[in-house]
């Protein structure tokens, strides 16, 4: 997206050229995205050859071939049912959920206008769990396969709608009050994930448990399947609204002097957010940090330019998650890392830094 | 692409308008703002090719009805018209086709680079044939405000009165036949204070109509065509300069005794606060 963008206003351009900055810039956008697609690609081969039963790389691009119509050969009976029934569904759930996390820390960060939102941290990840422990204990399947997504949607539309209205003061998000929210948010989902454990039988409480940890272990194609479509919605809408989202770093009312109908942006962004992040949190618990990490890191290389930073993002968020959940899997091999663990034992260091620059730069919390 | 094409199919686009054409006017306008009347019966218009100076005490309601042009506040009553049509008949990106708006203070949530900055400016462009004028329009309004030279620093870099002249440079390229400026000289240095109002008065020369919100009379004086003296919410005075800064009127507005004296060369009114002279020590 943001690669054909950049070609069409490249081309477009007067004979003098746009100014040094913003051609270096795109450039700088053009390698990162190329090169974050070719090591997301790398980690997806990786990811699906690696572990307790090792599969040659030249036999997984084989069996891909092969079933994509295109020559290779099919493999023998034991590696092809852990490659198509075991590794690529946990690779393609940690696509969707890390392309979702990632993305839904991008948007939350332009909408909140501050680098420290992020699902987990402000306690939207925590909304949704609460609905999908909800749906488990309670043993809801009004939606058949698709019941625990939509009920981690609905409630993670609730904590979102909430936190936003809290936290908001006068236009602006300070970020005490943003990080102070997402504590009492998090305390009170934490109570009610407690309770949903407290009323659910023994087979619901172990079910509850492996999915609090935040692990991909449980991943098969109907899992995919039911958080795939929240996550494409999501992912297809969001990059649509980055000019918007840059616009609306100038503050709200210089925004809307900008053309930006800022209530519907808003309202679009809060659907969006809560979408990716249920789609995320329904099958994989809560993960944090990712949402915080990928685009904080893109934004120093890049820019905080919105067109790139949001596709950017589920991209960066993709990689980091099949990459955490390949160190999950055969770190500690035979045993199994928690993916949540992994991710927040990692994550909580560098939020700490971003902290302490944030208050550093304004020179006392805001 | 696609997007464009949704964006510019309904959107109705400026048509030039002749010298003298009013582009905003409040009539008989009320704002209330936490349960408080700021505005109480404004009637006031500006037109193509004027710069009109809004002057008064603090709180008198200048950024008040400054807003309420630019659509920002609703009328508690009378109405704002803009471009002809009442503000409500217009969509936000058909407003900002029309209307630029400088804030009081510049603030920015991300590290942007000023040329960045100043681009955003070209948004509501987007999709409309006036696209192709973009880098033109950047390149003129940062000449223009004197920001070329920090093109590439991050605007959180500037100090303030840099700052304030990244924003004026994003209003410039915004391009709009109407300008409304909440004081857009507070944080400059002399220089770029007349800078400023000289642009003013170029944007009016070539047909713009600019409403400016000032503190300094004499800035008032020397560049608006017209001036409107507020107090308590009420359009106190309103004429050219030479009639409106009036010893008597502006001592009671600003319960400040003044002296209007004319310039010696050009023969501008001159307001100065009136001061015993200096021997403080007695």
């Amino acid at each position: 997206m943001s690669l054909l963008r950049a070609g069409t206003t490249a081309s477009s351009a007067p004979v003098a050229g746009p100014p040094p900055p913003a051609r270096r810039r795109r450039r700088t956008t053009t390698l990162l995205t190329a090169g974050l697609a070719a090591a997301l690609l790398l980690a997806c081969l990786l990811s699906a050859g690696l572990g307790a039963y090792e599969i040659p790389l030249g036999d997984v691009l084989g069996s891909l071939l092969h079933r994509a119509g295109l020559g290779g050969a099919e493999l023998d009976r034991v590696p092809e049912s852990v490659l198509w029934n075991v590794r690529l569904p946990r690779v393609a759930l940690a696509l969707l959920v890390g392309a979702s996390l990632g993305c839904a820390g991008a948007l939350m960060q332009g909408v909140f206008g501050n680098p420290l939102a992020e699902p987990g941290v402000i306690g939207i990840s925590m909304g949704s769990a609460v609905g999908a422990v909800a749906a488990i204990a309670l043993g809801m399947d009004f939606l058949g396969n698709w019941t625990v997504t939509a009920c981690a949607f609905a409630a993670g539309l609730v904590t979102v709608l909430l936190v936003y209205t809290l936290s908001r003061a006068g236009g602006r998000t300070e970020v005490v009050t943003l990080i102070l929210t997402g504590i009492a948010v998090n305390a009170f989902g934490g109570a009610l994930v407690g309770l949903g454990v407290f009323l659910a039988d023994n087979a619901q409480v172990t079910q509850i448990t492996f999915w609090q940890l935040g692990s991909l272990a449980q991943a098969t194609w109907p899992k995919v399947l039911a958080v795939l479509p929240c996550a494409l919605v999501g992912l297809a809408v969001a990059p649509l609204y980055g000019r918007k989202l840059d616009l609306l770093a100038l503050g709200e009312r210089p925004a809307r002097h900008l053309g930006v109908d800022v209530e519907r942006l808003r309202l679009v962004m809060v659907l969006v957010v809560a979408l990716l992040t249920a789609a995320a949190v329904a099958v994989a618990g809560v993960i944090t940090f990712v949402g915080l990490l990928v685009p904080h890191l893109l934004r120093m290389a890049a820019g905080p330019g919105h067109r790139f930073l949001v596709p950017g993002s589920a991209l960066g968020g993709a990689l980091v998650l099949v990459a955490a959940d390949l160190a999950a899997r055969t770190a500690a091999q035979p045993a199994e890392l928690p993916l949540g663990v992994l991710t927040a034992l990692f994550g909580s260091p560098f939020f700490f830094w971003l902290l302490r620059r944030t208050r550093r730069k304004q020179g006392g919390w805001a | 692409m696609i997007r464009s094409l949704f964006r510019s199919r309904h959107h109705r686009l400026p048509s030039p308008s002749p010298l003298a054409t009013v582009l905003a006017e409040a009539r008989s306008l009320s704002v209330r703002l936490g349960g408080r009347a700021v505005l109480d019966g404004v009637d006031l218009g500006v037109a193509a090719g004027e710069v009109l100076a809004l002057v008064g005490p603090n709180g008198a309601g200048k950024s008040t009805l400054l807003a309420a042009l630019a659509h920002d506040l609703p009328a508690a009553a009378g109405e704002v018209r803009i471009d002809g049509e009442p503000a409500a008949a217009w969509s936000a990106a058909e407003l900002a086709l029309r209307r630029a708006v400088l804030p009081q203070s510049a603030e920015l949530s991300f590290p942007f680079p000023v040329e960045e900055v100043v681009r955003m400016g070209r948004a509501p462009w987007a999709g409309t044939p006036a696209e192709g004028e973009d880098d033109a329009a950047v390149r003129e309004a940062m000449a223009a405000a004197e920001v070329t030279g920090f093109a590439s620093r991050p605007f959180a870099a500037l100090s303030g009165g840099e700052r304030a002249r990244v924003a004026l440079a994003r209003v410039l390229a915004q391009r709009t036949p109407l300008l409304l400026l909440d004081e857009p000289t507070a944080a400059l240095d002399l220089r770029h204070q007349e800078l400023v109002l000289r642009i003013c008065r170029e944007r009016a020369a070539a047909g713009a109509a600019v409403v400016v919100v000032l503190h300094d009379l004499g800035l008032a004086g020397a560049y608006a065509d017209r001036i409107a003296v507020l107090h308590g919410g009420r359009i106190a005075a309103e004429g050219p300069p030479a009639r409106v800064l009036e010893a008597e009127l502006l001592t009671r507005v600003y319960l400040q005794p003044v002296e209007v004296i004319d310039h010696p060369r050009t023969g501008e009114p001159l307001v100065i606060p009136w001061r015993a002279g200096r021997d403080f020590a007695s």
